[in-house]
């Protein structure tokens, strides 16, 4: 059975125009988008700007309430639940965000902040606390006496593994990296991408590792979706998807990926197009204004997320 | 050898503050060929923006070239008065930034942004001005270009901005294009047409490129040469070719191997451990020595004595004592 069952996930966000910014429309950011993750198994969601992989993750913990969609998370729809029962089962999803600032107060010390979520939840005794907290500085590669710095004292990549410490305190059984790694520069970033692949290993976490760099996704997940305009256009496991992409966004992602072997140069013209502004998308599938293969038929109706081979979806009526 | 369209020796660029000197760019030596693409690769804080603005003379205070010769098709450019300044920064050199809506005047047509200079340095006519700004603007790849003259900075996505940048930028034919970081806040199909596009550009004008970037994917696809800095100095420079297949400073070689390779996935990454280190304070040996591997085989003199250039190979160099061990 999968730890997390989301279903028909959409979220939307007002645009508002106007002296009396009254919302006019609504921008779709994400769009109908179901996903999976079992205990232990790390998902790697990827895709560009606008493509509402982060506002996916998001709702995936309730941070921000889908407008439609289930979520079920060890079998319970975590949307049909009153506030204190949220609480409670907010302790089993944590997020790690790119800029650890976002969830580290300035004025408290970073070992504070870490110990925060077991004050929340009253869990364990002060002197519980402080050894749980002391004993997770030091998993994540901190010393014990960097407990009572405050986080200016730190840099990027200290301030990511306190980060990490801060949503792994409450031992979590679903971890969200929000594009975690990048705005590390790469050799501090390979040193958190060791640390948070050998966490998930120990800890048997399901992971959702969200980042537009195709290969940290590589790196990390077991099984990868693609995520365009709103939507999850393909998803399969890693090997299959890097072996046989069926869609051709994945197609043309990994086409533009600049591979690091100057004897490899890529003679190809570079793929068409930018992503879609959401307020503006192409009618049927969104992707064939920027699409080599497109056919008449997909200005007309959106394809569908549909089997195409063994675990591996796509949405594409060329798949 | 041809000769060099570029030289700098020597050059340092110091930044005096309250809390200290911080050496952002320490004692940097430097080749480029007419018409070559050199990759400047390394991490924040290495100092390649501010020896990117360095070789414009584009440094403002607190921060100030302290030392060094440069040397460009044929002037010294330590030596020039504004006036030269402003001809150099106009038909000399060429730059572009990371963030190209914050470099586009935002109240200004674009057509007007791109012909301004064209009147102001090459003499040109309003008129005859206007319709090269509408050619550069198709040279770059924007649809539509006499209506996308008319167009204001906001009304462009990231990518059409970097491409008016571009056609700013190469607008008078500079023997050198500065791209800093161009494509770091696109997204990577756009980041590919935006290589694409300055690959095209630089080789049609015979212009030569300086990319300075974090992404060695990026230098591997483009650059002819590669330079690498760590700690504001350059630490090896070579070939692509050599640089790849043959790095010879530990830095180089941590550097390649920490970044995971698509279709190359290993279980775990080589990291670098350690942190780079602070630039306000003196440091003895070699920069990178507190997380070298191959310090503790080389010995003492790494921490005591700054690496000189020394050749590894055919046109290539490396600040390493390894070297001169070997």
């Amino acid at each position: 059975m999968s730890l997390v069952e989301a279903a028909g996930i959409a979220v939307r966000y007002p645009v508002r125009t106007g002296v009396l910014q009254r919302p006019t429309h609504w921008i779709r950011a994400v769009d109908g988008a179901d996903i999976q993750l079992r205990a232990g198994e790390t998902v790697g969601l990827v895709g560009e700007s606008g493509s509402g992989k982060s506002t996916l993750g998001r709702a995936l913990i309730a941070l921000r309430r889908p407008d439609e969609g289930s979520i079920r998370f060890n079998g319970q729809d975590i949307l049909a639940l009153e506030a204190p029962a949220l609480k409670v089962l907010r302790r089993k999803m944590q997020i790690v965000f790119q800029d650890p600032n976002a969830s580290l107060d300035p004025r408290r010390t970073v070992g504070g902040s870490v110990r925060m979520g077991l004050d929340l939840h009253g869990i364990g005794t002060r002197a519980e606390r402080a050894v749980a907290v002391r004993k997770l500085f030091q998993r994540v590669g901190l010393r014990p006496e960097h407990m009572a710095r405050f986080p200016h004292e730190f840099s990027g990549g200290q301030r990511q593994r306190i980060g990490i410490a801060r949503a792994l305190i409450l031992e979590p059984q679903l971890l969200v990296c929000d594009e975690a790694v990048s705005a590390l520069d790469v050799s501090v970033q390979a040193q958190i991408l060791n640390l948070l692949k050998d966490l998930q290993a120990e800890r048997g976490l399901a992971m959702l590792f969200i980042s537009h760099n195709l290969a940290v996704i590589e790196h990390m997940a077991d099984r990868i979706a693609v995520m365009y305009a709103g939507r999850i256009v393909e998803e399969a496991p890693r090997d299959e998807l890097f072996a046989a992409p069926r869609h051709p966004y994945t197609r043309t992602l990994l086409q533009a990926v600049p591979t690091p072997d100057p004897t490899r140069r890529d003679p190809r013209p570079p793929p068409l197009g930018e992503p879609p502004d959401p307020a503006n998308l192409p009618t049927g599938c969104r992707f064939r204004s920027r699409c080599p293969i497109a056919m008449p038929r997909c200005a007309e109706t959106e394809p569908v997320l549909a089997e195409v081979g063994s675990g591996h979806r796509a949405a594409c009526w060329a798949a | 050898m041809p000769e060099p369209l570029l030289s700098v020796r020597g050059l340092a660029t110091h930044f005096v503050t309250r809390r200290g000197t911080l050496r952002a760019v320490d004692g940097v030596d430097l080749d480029l060929a007419p018409g070559e693409v050199l990759g400047l690769v390394g991490e924040s804080g290495c100092g390649k923006t501010v020896l990117a603005l360095s070789l414009m003379r584009l440094v403002e205070p607190p921060g100030r070239i302290v030392a060094g010769r440069i040397a460009f098709d044929g002037s010294d450019v330590m030596a020039m008065d504004d006036k030269a300044l402003s001809r150099l920064r106009g038909r000399g050199m060429g730059m572009i930034f990371q963030q190209p809506r914050t470099s586009l005047d935002p109240l200004i047509r674009i057509g007007n942004q791109i012909s301004e200079p064209l009147m102001q340095h090459a003499g040109m006519s309003r008129a005859a001005a206007a319709r090269e700004a509408i050619a550069l603007l198709e040279a770059v790849g924007i649809p539509a270009a006499q209506a996308r003259a008319k167009s204001y900075p906001h009304e462009l996505s990231g990518g059409q901005a970097q491409r008016v940048m571009i056609a700013i930028a190469l607008s008078l034919k500079p023997r050198l294009l500065i791209a800093d970081e161009p494509t770091t806040s696109l997204d990577v199909t756009v980041q590919a047409q935006i290589l694409a596009l300055l690959r095209e550009r630089c080789q049609a004008l015979g212009t030569a490129l300086i990319l300075v970037t974090h992404d060695i994917g990026v230098v591997a696809q483009l650059a002819d040469g590669v330079a690498v800095m760590y700690a504001g100095r350059v630490v090896e420079q070579g070939s692509v070719a050599a640089i790849f297949a043959r790095p010879a400073h530990p830095y180089t070689q941590g550097l390649l191997q920490s970044a995971p390779v698509l279709g190359a996935r290993r279980d775990r990454l080589n990291a670098i451990e350690g942190n780079i280190p602070d630039l306000s304070q003196p440091i003895a040996g070699c920069a990178f020595a507190p997380r070298c591997e191959a310090r503790a085989a080389i010995g003492q003199r790494c921490d005591t004595d700054p690496p000189v250039p020394l050749p590894a190979g055919q046109d290539h160099m490396a600040r390493c004592w390894r070297l001169a061990a070997a």
